[in-house]
């Protein structure tokens, strides 16, 4: 006995080491490098000699001004930025979401087409999608003006992409239209595993419609709901591709990751860079802890 | 009753109303691209909302101008070895994790779980290190390296669940035949676990055809682009004339495959979705 389970400790481990080996390679060594990297002056050309500087990238006093990631208003601008972005556009995307799973959980004929119809815009790349839209929403040429003119909703074309008060929205519209199919089939999993009886029960004690919905399906909807908002939330937080390619170099729109990058590759600042990296992830680690944190809390309270 | 059947009627009319709606929604941007994609010249600047004349121009000089032939062959061969890669280490690494008791076995899961959350800025110039001290930079192994970060933990975490709902009665029975545990994989576990497999393959194969970041980070020479650098890099003759007609086309180029893939598999594709959501 005590030899089989000898047996199985090493066979687990070799048949794990492959995997571990890679995923450590390309996720825990970098991880551990840029935290590094973000302590030090060292430039893109030159990964090897580089001095540390202790916290200056982060804040440093210089004559009696404060320099570093941490005094630069841009930073905290896309700081600002992001966190707008992902509250918003998750929001959207769970009550949306919500709605067209409610749609797809309903029997109907033409619901497996319907689906797969949903799944278009979550399979189409992110660059793709932005390229799409930013020619649909083009000032001069773009169908989505003609069509409010047509309408009568605006008198005159509207920039979308460059005008500072419509850019940030016209971003989170993108995303929403990208994320809802998949926040819409998370939701739609949940609801499926609710037992049908329950469904039953409340119809025979002639609950129906709002109620139904805010008394039985809600609660019952709870930890799905939670997972899929972190899962979504995490996701917006590191957004880069759809604001880099959709807005580039916009002040209205740039996000964390797209400041970090530019850091990094574009101004050749790669200890800065890496440090706004690591800030970055410091965020979306202390928004996760204390979200699911909170939701213990509460959910212990119930 | 009349009134009943006229009020059941209307709910009716109404779901069907907002089901179009979605619909449209979700399908106009792609609509729109296609029949853009197919106006030549100038006639693309007028807005239409009805298809035109159809003219395979921009088709033609996508893949005559610049390396955009080159760069699909690039993403599918990225693509593809991504997928096989990471799923011969999933495969491995979940039959351990789901059939041999050891411990650190929920350690790992945790590990994994948190590197699918890593926002991948924050790994970059770790991984910009890395990929240099190999001397892959500008070499599309660098892509199939580094896609690992996001491929490896959806796989293993779906395989895990998957193998972990199986009855162990079948293995037990080829070890008694005296079966080894690359036999047991191979030509006992893999045959049962081949719709798993087909949902990770498509999620690993999507996510990486996708994939920006890395390929706008670790690849400089046009053609060795992947196609969504490649069509977030097209340009006109000069600076300020973007040439929305190829780009359209590009576009309908590389997405069409992925719809196909979509629609042929969507099953496969929602359960693998939610596999590690629902669970997790």
């Amino acid at each position: 006995m005590k030899r089989a389970s000898f047996r199985n400790i090493t066979k687990g481990w070799l048949l794990l080491s492959p995997m571990l080996i890679v995923l450590g390679s390309v996720a825990i060594f970098p991880l551990y490098r840029t935290f590094l990297f973000s302590f030090t002056d060292a430039k893109i050309d030159d990964l090897i000699n580089f001095s540390f500087i202790g916290f200056n990238n982060y804040i440093e006093k210089f004559e009696g001004l404060y320099y570093g990631i941490l005094a630069d208003s841009t930073w905290w601008n896309a700081v600002y930025n992001t966190l707008f972005f992902t509250v918003i556009s998750v929001t959207l995307e769970t009550i949306l979401g919500l709605i067209v799973a409610l749609c797809l959980h309903r029997a109907f004929k033409g619901r497996g087409i319907f689906r797969a119809i949903m799944l278009i815009p979550w399979a189409i790349p992110t660059v793709v999608s932005a390229k799409m839209w930013s020619w649909m929403l083009n000032d001069q040429f773009g169908i989505i003006n003609d069509m409010l003119l047509k309408v009568g909703i605006i008198s005159e074309s509207v920039a979308w992409t460059s005008n500072s008060d419509t850019v940030m929205w016209v971003v989170i519209f993108v995303d929403v239209w990208k994320t809802t199919p998949f926040m819409a089939l998370l939701i739609l999993a949940g609801l499926q595993i609710i037992p049908g009886h329950i469904f039953q029960a409340a119809k025979v004690d002639g609950i129906s419609g709002i109620r139904l919905f805010f008394k039985v399906i809600l609660p019952l909807l709870r930890p799905t709901l939670i997972v899929s908002v972190v899962f979504r939330a995490l996701d917006a937080l590191r957004i880069f591709d759809l604001i880099y390619v959709l807005t580039p170099s916009n002040d209205d729109t740039i996000s964390m990751s797209v400041y970090a990058r530019e850091n990094l590759f574009d101004f050749d600042k790669f200890g800065y860079g890496s440090a706004a990296s690591t800030l970055l992830f410091l965020v979306i680690c202390m928004l996760t802890l204390s979200y699911l944190g909170f939701m213990r809390l509460t959910s212990e309270k119930i | 009753m009349i009134r009943r059947k006229f009020s059941k009627f209307l709910s009716i009319l109404g779901f069907y109303l907002l089901l179009g709606i979605i619909t449209i929604y979700a399908l106009f941007p792609f609509y729109y691209a296609f029949i853009s994609s197919f106006k030549s010249g100038t006639e693309i600047f007028i807005v239409n909302y009805l298809p035109t004349k159809i003219s395979f121009d921009n088709y033609l000089s996508v893949l005559k101008t610049g390396y955009f032939g080159q760069n699909i062959l690039n993403s599918a061969f990225v693509a593809f070895s991504v997928v096989l890669i990471s799923m011969m280490l999933g495969i491995f690494a979940s039959y351990s994790l789901a059939r041999l008791n050891f411990k650190g076995r929920s350690t790992i899961l945790l590990v994994i779980l948190s590197a699918s959350m890593f926002p991948q800025v924050a790994v970059l110039s770790g991984m910009f290190e890395l990929v240099a001290a190999l001397s892959l930079f500008n070499s599309l192994w660098s892509l199939v390296l580094t896609y690992m970060i996001f491929t490896i933990p959806f796989t293993v975490w779906i395989l895990h669940t998957f193998m972990k709902a199986f009855p162990p009665e079948l293995e037990r029975a080829a070890l008694i035949d005296g079966a080894t545990t690359m036999q047991l994989i191979f030509k006992v576990i893999l045959p049962i676990m081949w719709p798993a497999l087909v949902s990770v393959g498509l999620l690993s194969f999507i996510a990486a055809w996708n994939e920006f970041l890395f390929a706008l980070t670790f690849i400089s020479s046009d053609h060795l682009r992947t196609v969504p650098v490649a069509i977030a890099t097209l340009s006109g003759a000069s600076e300020h004339e973007i040439p929305w007609g190829n780009i359209m086309a590009a576009s309908m180029i590389i997405t069409i495959p992925l719809i196909m893939l979509v629609v042929i598999f969507q099953n496969r594709i929602v359960s693998g979705l939610t596999a590690g959501a629902v669970k997790g």
